[in-house]
């Protein structure tokens, strides 16, 4: 059973000061899938995925990926598991200074010992691979569009080719022709490359394209997972508003 | 811990085999790209690729692979005893391959190229000259207008600036000023004394800080404080497309950003200037006392019959000048970023090296038209 797990949460609880985000979370992320994490605004979807990457200390609980606990390292032990994945942000993160091929160049410098020439070529690989054309490598983040902004973050993390890769709303801001171009290559990426992806997002249609199972956020804790046919029958209110709700019912209309 | 990878290359008629062993990641294909890539490959026509003895393999070995079968003639990579993944991920390096070879980081060093950019570099020290004075017309436009219209003017934004760049300002300003009067009366205390003429250190004191280092101090110090900081906070608002929102809703940004931080200079710079030419004074009076024995009300009244007061209000005359350069050079900087965080730091360097400069070049012409009028 543990192998088919790639991230598993249990008994996390996050707090900001006196405010506590999570309450005894648990939380388990297949391998090979993608899972849509979910919910209101505020309930921590955010907080969550950087609790599992190490950004935000939990107070209590732990992570483990690939059943190694990732919970509170430092150092070596914490450079070598974030190899095991890529993360995009929510605006793309891209560091303004250096070009979109020196971004995705960053990953690998710090990384591994490959030759300067060969970096670049695999750079334009992943630049590619992202569905951006060779144009664009020598270029500023400032100078691209938002689509493609995501598409550059999308290859920095996938850089090292890690296993599971991490998305902070990978659709948010973007129009809905580019955002379902995008639903398309995190699908074909995953399949290709059999990542395990975490996405989060508020997109129902992202939800409907990409995600293999959802994981539903409140109340501080998952209140739901499963795929998404079976929280359609869910009875939790802000989960029929969710997929029952006007934009909810056209995504499913354009599924079917 | 990962395999190294291995291969090795045979020849089968035309056809170029290659074995591959071992884990092929980014993390170990390092040491292996390139014997791989030296390998000669002439007479191939197409290669295969056994994989049995294959472990990791990932995109980054599946594109040294590619590359190396599109040099071994017709380009194709068949995979022999390979698992589905490293299949596809061959599939998907060969649909990648790059148009042509990237000769794209080309850069020149040759002696026409350096010409170039000092001709470059030139156009456009005489372009920034001409847009600055451009927009040095255009802030006195907008001050004018507002002058003639003072409902206009936000006087909350002028009376921060002044509190933020001038009252802030104070302490630093008279402190570094008495500083340098101790410096000035030093030096004159060592120089003179060899003519036995130390009460000269009075009039060297005098006019030297009433007239260049009183102002040129306070403006250096504007220019290092307060004209960073307004590049600064103008420059985060159009990185935030504030300045953008402020025109769409009809807010001019010459009378919101620039007209308040102007007047505040104006009205700043010669209060800052007259603290400190009397902190300067003030140190000129104390190191004479220490080490001359010149007790301040000596001091006081030799400065009084001695120093012409026309050295007092030829360093206050600058001062509102220099004010206006501050302002008007942060101030243009700070509109002049764009979308990054880089161009957020090059106006920032930018204008504080620009302000400096104007304010010496300035200051020179300034002795040069006060020495013709014989002040």
């Amino acid at each position: 059973m543990s192998e088919d797990i790639a991230i598993k949460v249990r008994g996390l609880t996050t707090a900001y000061g006196t405010h506590v985000v999570h309450d005894e979370l648990d939380l388990d992320v297949k391998r090979g899938e993608i899972l849509g994490v979910i919910g209101p605004s505020g309930t921590g979807k955010s907080v969550l995925l950087r609790a599992i990457v190490g950004l935000k200390r939990p107070e209590t609980g732990t992570v483990e990926v690939f059943d190694r606990n990732v919970t509170d390292l430092e150092g070596d032990d914490l450079r070598e598991v974030q190899n095991l994945w890529g993360i995009m942000f929510q605006d793309g993160a891209l560091f303004s200074n250096l070009t979109v091929r020196e971004n995705v160049m960053v990953p690998m410098r710090e990384h591994t010992d490959l030759p300067e020439p060969l970096m670049k070529q695999l750079a334009d690989q992943k630049l590619r691979m992202s569905g951006l054309d060779d144009s664009a490598g020598p270029k500023f983040p400032s100078d691209l569009s938002g689509g493609m902004r995501k598409r550059a973050a999308l290859a920095r993390a996938l850089a090292l080719d890690p296993p599971i890769l991490f998305l902070d709303e990978p659709t948010a801001g973007l129009d809905p022709i580019t955002a379902a171009g995008f639903d398309t290559l995190v699908r074909e990426l995953q399949s290709a490359l059999s990542l395990t992806v975490f996405l989060v997002t508020h997109d129902v249609d992202t939800l409907v394209a990409t995600c293999d199972r959802i994981a539903v956020l409140g109340r501080k804790k998952v209140i739901a997972t499963g795929p998404i046919e079976e929280l359609r029958r869910n009875d939790d209110p802000w989960i029929q508003d969710y997929f029952c709700g006007p934009r909810g019912r056209a995504a499913q209309a354009g599924e079917s | 811990m990962p395999d190294r990878p291995e291969y090795e290359l045979s020849t089968d008629a035309s056809r170029g085999r290659l074995s591959v062993s071992g884990d092929w990641t980014v993390h170990t294909i390092g040491k292996i790209s390139e014997p791989l890539a030296a390998e000669d490959t002439s007479g191939f026509e197409g290669l295969e690729v056994d994989c049995s003895q294959l472990g990791k393999l990932d995109t980054a070995g599946a594109f040294i692979i590619d590359r190396f079968a599109c040099r071994s003639g017709g380009g194709t990579v068949k995979p022999v005893n390979a698992s589905e993944q490293a299949t596809a991920l061959l599939k998907q390096a060969a649909e990648l391959r790059p148009e042509a070879d990237d000769e794209l980081n080309k850069k020149e060093f040759g002696v026409v190229d350096l010409l170039e950019r000092t001709g470059r570099a030139t156009m456009h020290f005489i372009d920034e000259t001409v847009e600055t004075l451009s927009f040095l017309g255009e802030t006195i436009m907008a001050m004018a207008h507002i002058v003639t219209r003072p409902s206009k003017m936000r006087w909350t934004a002028l009376v921060s600036v002044m509190e933020d760049s001038g009252l802030d300002a104070v302490p630093i300003v008279a402190f570094l000023s008495f500083f340098v009067g101790m410096v000035v009366a030093f030096i004159g205390a060592t120089t003179l004394s060899e003519f036995g003429a130390t009460i000269f250190t009075v009039e060297l004191v005098g006019i030297a800080i009433l007239r260049e280092f009183g102002v040129i101090l306070t403006a250096i110090i504007l220019a290092g404080r307060t004209n960073s900081a307004f590049t600064a906070q103008i420059g985060a608002m159009r990185m935030r497309q504030e300045v953008d929102a402020m025109t769409t809703l009809g807010l001019n940004p010459m009378d919101v950003l620039v007209v308040p931080r102007a007047f505040a200079m104006l009205i700043m710079t010669p209060v800052l200037t007259l603290i400190a030419i009397l902190f300067g004074v003030g140190g000129g009076a104390f190191v004479s006392w220490l080490a001359l024995d010149i007790n301040p009300t000596v001091f006081m009244n030799r400065l009084q019959s001695y120093v012409p007061i026309e050295n007092f209000w030829v360093g206050m005359s600058k001062a509102p000048v220099f004010g206006l350069v501050v302002a008007l050079i942060g101030c243009r900087q700070g509109l002049m970023v764009g979308g990054s965080v880089q161009s957020l730091g090059q106006s920032t360097t930018k204008s504080v090296v620009q302000a400096l400069f104007s304010i010496i070049v300035i200051d020179a012409l300034f002795a040069v038209f006060y020495l013709e009028l014989g002040i």
